[in-house]
């Protein structure tokens, strides 16, 4: 069954949608990721215009989120200060990230720029992953030392000091700042949300505990997601919302599976797994641009030189 | 039905007056809507020659019908490699491109019409995409016009079916066009021209209007022409389903 998406103008089987929505949760339900980064490059493979592929990613990451964030707010798993300092950072990021974008299609450089992106960010997050959940697997088997978690770094000494209860921390917002600013960029070009970026960065830089790090990417993400829905569908009318729907249907129910398919699996197991998929993402990607491409010349409707 | 239209057109061939040989013509359709389920639609032109003098002229008739959607602007890319990867350099500008067309002929174009007239008229598939905009500051723009006719006719954007148009007894004629599920909204041209000798002598022009309707329509204005409230309509879905389905699944669970 045929479905002519009224923004796209293209006319895509609808199970094919569903059925991608539904991949797509099952992965994110699996392992917890928000799914954008799988989804738009599959948009852009089934031949949907990558201005809609974003701006429609973005718009099905909102729906993705507003259930997690549901979720995390009743098990009180939201550090809703540190949420806004990086969501304030992130509307700003985001505002970027759309000029960008915007520059980056009169030039004719968006494909490449998003496919770099996707590159060296999904490549460097699944090394890392992959490295890091090696290391626990090892260490679980030895049983040794944990790792010492707050680390004394520049970043502390900042100005502009304040208080974030949930997470126990008293630091500067300049980081998180930074951080949102980052995440915000990237949600707008590349039409994800951003967790997969967020959720070391907090750990790591900011030394948040694990307990709130999801409900307060994610907090961010549904708002940073709807801030850069709602901009592409204002500057650009690029959001296509019968797209966002059956992705959307599609997704939750793939996510349902997924999450209860993920508490029979091992966390580890399931961690080398996710690297894995996000390793692959990236190579296939890279390699798109190291290999000869079979049609050298591309379509772009418009007439900027 | 056939029968019905044979006879309509020999009908319509007798009852007027004419200088030589005319084309009458009519269409299956002459509007299309596109709705949600939209997966393509048939196009049936038909007509017949009406003339008042027998046919006593020399050379063979043929007919070559043509379908055009609206032009746009297109932008042509070209990649090459730069520090290793593939990047768009060199790009080339037409200014008017259509983004459908489609050629029906009663045999192949080479031999059945004057290149002079084709350029004229603009009917072979490179000659109806030929307005570049500004000047051209490239050597050969060649491999990009190419390109431009690869690409669409490999999406089934641009189609040539040489024998494709049937005439029987040199004054019924009909052609059949199937359009593509990825159809842009807009006027649709139609153009017939009869052709004796590899000269035209006469051509009939209508138009197929082609619309988006119903719920596809109301999206589609909404979407341009109020957009912030638009984008209220696509958040508000995005959270009500993403809301809807962990309530749902938490009553199945229980």
């Amino acid at each position: 069954m045929q479905i002519y998406l009224p923004i796209a103008e293209v006319s895509v089987n609808l199970f094919l949608l569903l059925g991608l929505g539904g991949l797509v949760g099952l992965l994110s339900g699996l392992f917890g990721v928000g799914g954008g980064f799988l989804i738009t490059p599959l948009l852009f493979f089934i031949g949907i215009p990558p201005a809609v592929a974003v701006a429609t990613g973005a718009n099905q990451v909102v729906a993705s989120s507003v259930s997690g964030v549901l979720a995390q707010f009743k098990r009180k798993a939201v550090d809703v200060p540190m949420g806004i300092v990086l969501l304030v950072g992130g509307v700003g990021g985001s505002a970027l990230g759309i000029w960008v974008f915007n520059l980056l299609t009169a030039l004719g450089q968006i494909d490449l720029v998003v496919q770099l992106c996707y590159v060296v960010f999904l490549g460097a997050i699944g090394l890392l992953m992959f490295q890091e959940a090696l290391r626990t697997m090892r260490r679980t088997k030895k049983g040794g030392a944990r790792r010492k978690r707050h680390q004394h770094l520049w970043l502390h000494n900042l100005p502009l000091k304040m208080k974030f209860r949930a997470s126990g921390l008293y630091i500067s917002v300049i980081p998180p700042l930074l951080v949102g600013l980052i995440v915000g960029v990237l949600a707008a070009i590349m039409g994800v949300g951003g967790g997969f970026i967020m959720v070391p960065a907090m750990i790591y830089l900011l030394g948040m505990p694990t307990k709130v790090v999801i409900g307060t990417s994610l907090f961010q993400i549904l708002f940073v997601s709807a801030f850069t829905t709602a901009m592409h569908a204002i500057t650009n009318q690029s959001v296509d919302v019968m797209l966002a729907l059956m992705l959307i249907v599609g997704g939750v129910i793939g996510a349902q599976f997924g999450s209860r398919l993920g508490a029979r699996l091992n966390a580890e197991q399931l961690r080398i797994l996710l690297a894995l998929l996000v390793i692959l993402v990236a190579v296939k990607l890279g390699l798109e641009l190291l290999l000869r491409p079979d049609e050298l010349f591309s379509l772009f409707p418009g007439g900027i030189g | 039905m056939t029968r019905l239209l044979t006879l309509f057109a020999l009908l319509l061939a007798c009852a007027l007056p004419a200088r030589g040989e005319e084309i009458v013509a009519g269409l299956s359709r002459d509007s299309i809507g596109i709705t949600a389920s939209f997966d393509g639609s048939e196009i049936l032109i038909y007509g017949a020659v009406k003339r008042n003098a027998p046919a006593a002229q020399t050379g063979e008739l043929h007919v070559i019908v043509t379908l055009e959607g609206p032009s746009s602007a297109v932008t042509i890319r070209r990649k090459s490699r730069e520090m290793g990867i593939w990047v768009n350099t060199d790009s080339l500008t037409v200014g008017a491109a259509p983004s459908y067309y489609a050629i029906a002929s009663s045999g192949p174009m080479h031999l059945i019409l004057d290149p002079v007239e084709d350029v004229q008229q603009r009917i072979s598939i490179p000659l109806a995409v030929r307005a570049f905009a500004g000047p051209v500051q490239m050597s050969d723009v060649r491999p990009f016009t190419q390109a431009l006719l690869r690409i669409r006719e490999e999406e089934g954007l641009y189609k040539e079916e040489e024998g494709a148009v049937r005439i029987v007894e040199d004054t019924l004629f009909r052609a059949d066009f199937e359009l593509p599920a990825n159809l842009i909204e807009g006027d649709y041209k139609t153009r017939i021209f009869l052709v004796r000798d590899s000269h035209i002598i006469d051509r009939y022009q209508s138009a197929i209007y082609v619309r988006r309707v119903g719920l596809e329509r109301w999206l589609y204005v909404l979407a341009q022409d109020y957009a912030p409230l638009y984008a209220l309509l696509s958040l508000a879905l995005a959270v009500f389903s993403g809301w809807a389905a962990a309530a749902v699944f938490r009553l199945i669970r229980s």
